[in-house]
């Protein structure tokens, strides 16, 4: 029961616009760094994975629109095909939105479940447009997303971490 | 605490519900898809987006120059000195190469001359440093930071000092993109130095490794032989080394054998890249007749069901 009010407050943890913006920025960066060979096909989607937690956990906020525009900016940030990324994040962005209410129920093991189906989706989506343009999958780009579920305990405790009030130090 | 996280948790309290958004978004994603894969419509807007993030592009790069940096500032001198006894050595071999080189070269030039040849293309080229390698393992591209700006045209060639690296795909006004001969049947025209035969090479797509294809099982080829390119398409300049044969799998079951080669350029070893340029365009090419349709040697996928 503890366990379930807590969580429910972690739920109710402000954040600001401009922290917001502030993640985004830092997930893009984190991607756009020189990764290469074997890091590169095991590189979690860092933005992928940080829409979700804001889809999850500030729908209000962060939507299917805002997950289109972060797709735009890395296709041209890769050289992928324009809206090859928006479609994965909108499909990923509506995943989120759909498992918002749920997942404040589980724990965070069970929400990496979850959210290992979601980011498979997504990736399925890349995959399948990558497929129909260019005729070949690599599948190897799969164990991204293993990845990326792994990485999200981490990032949820990362994210709550910053985002509790700083007390104030005058306090009693 | 906020208003907004007091409300009952609907998707959404006004605008469209998240499935209508979702369809909206994806049909507007199919939509740019079909138009970027069909047509050039969309490059500009493209170029735009990539100034507003090429701060961020170059940011990103710094850790990695940043840690040269550091290595090259607190390299100990004597290894300094070694390293400058070793090129003054090199420079002293390579200096006398050149002499030989030069007395070929004219002895070229005359001989060529007698036999009334159009000259062979001298090129020169512009170092370019890479910027970040490849980005989707679906693709092999890397950026390079001279762009546009630089007078980077889209179709030069990239080598490095050991062979053919790749080819501008697209160029940003700051940035090119490289695509390298070995992306997914990318096609380079190469001759095979020991014979003089002439083939093209395909890229597999995966790093270390090139197809030499269509080519019958009886052909003479062996592991170890060299491929240079040759120059017949007028995007590579003629005679660059570009890969190594290292397998060659005769199967009678299959009317082509299997070559595979290494490609001898190594993208991981250096940063520094050299953009080909002031390659002399082809004449054109005199319009294909329609009752033969002539296979274009460039071309992607190569047709099927042509007899």
């Amino acid at each position: 029961m503890r366990h379930q009010m807590t969580m429910d407050r972690e739920f109710l943890l402000p954040a600001s616009r401009r922290f917001i913006l502030a993640s985004f920025i830092a997930a893009v960066l984190l991607e756009w760094l020189p990764w290469h060979g074997m890091a590169l096909v095991l590189r979690p989607d860092f933005v992928g994975l940080l829409l979700l937690y804001w889809c999850t956990h500030k729908p209000h906020r962060v939507g299917i629109g805002i997950g289109w525009m972060l797709g735009i900016f890395v296709d041209v940030a890769d050289a992928s095909l324009f809206g090859q990324h928006a479609l994965a994040y909108s499909v990923l962005a509506f995943g989120g939105l759909a498992l918002n209410r749920r997942v404040q129920m589980f724990s965070l093991k069970e929400q990496s479940v979850h959210v290992f189906v979601l980011l498979l989706a997504s990736y399925g989506v890349y995959a399948l447009v990558h497929w129909q343009v260019r005729g070949y999958v690599e599948w190897s780009y799969f164990l991204g997303s293993l990845t990326s579920a792994l990485l999200w305990a981490p990032l949820t405790l990362l994210i709550q971490t910053l985002r509790r009030p700083r007390r104030n130090p005058n306090e009693l | 605490m906020a208003l907004e996280d007091t409300r009952t948790l609907r998707f959404f309290n006004r605008g469209p519900s998240a499935v209508a958004r979702l369809v909206f978004f994806s049909v507007l994603s199919l939509l740019l898809l079909f138009v970027d894969a069909r047509y050039q419509y969309l490059e500009s807007t493209r170029q735009v987006i990539s100034i507003i993030i090429y701060p961020f592009q170059r940011l990103t790069a710094l850790p990695g120059e940043m840690w040269d940096g550091a290595n090259a500032f607190i390299s100990l001198q004597s290894h300094l000195v070694a390293d400058n006894e070793q090129l003054h050595l090199r420079h002293d071999a390579d200096s006398a190469q050149l002499k030989q080189m030069e007395t070929v070269l004219s002895e070229n030039a005359q001989l060529r001359a007698l036999l009334e040849i159009k000259q062979r293309a001298e090129y020169s080229v512009q170092a370019a440093q890479i910027v970040y390698l490849e980005r989707d393992i679906f693709k092999r591209k890397l950026f390079v930071d001279a762009g546009e700006q630089n007078g980077v045209q889209a179709g030069r060639a990239v080598v490095d000092n050991s062979g053919v690296v790749g080819q501008v795909t697209r160029t940003y006004p700051y940035l090119s993109e490289v695509t390298l001969v070995t992306d997914k049947d990318n096609v380079v025209p190469v001759q095979v130095v020991r014979t003089g035969l002439r083939a093209a090479v395909f890229g597999s797509g995966n790093i270390s490794e090139l197809e030499l294809r269509y080519q019958p099982v009886d052909v003479d080829i062996q592991a170890g032989d060299e491929l240079v390119t040759s120059g017949m398409d007028g995007t590579y300049p003629p005679a660059l080394p570009i890969a190594k044969v290292i397998r060659v799998e005769r199967d009678p079951a299959y009317p082509f054998a299997r070559i595979a080669c290494v490609p001898l350029a190594g993208v991981d070893r250096h940063r520094t890249l050299l953009i080909v340029s002031g390659v002399p365009t082809l004449p054109p090419r005199p319009a294909a007749d329609d009752a033969h349709g002539t296979a274009v040697p460039g071309k992607k996928a190569p047709r099927r069901g042509t007899p």
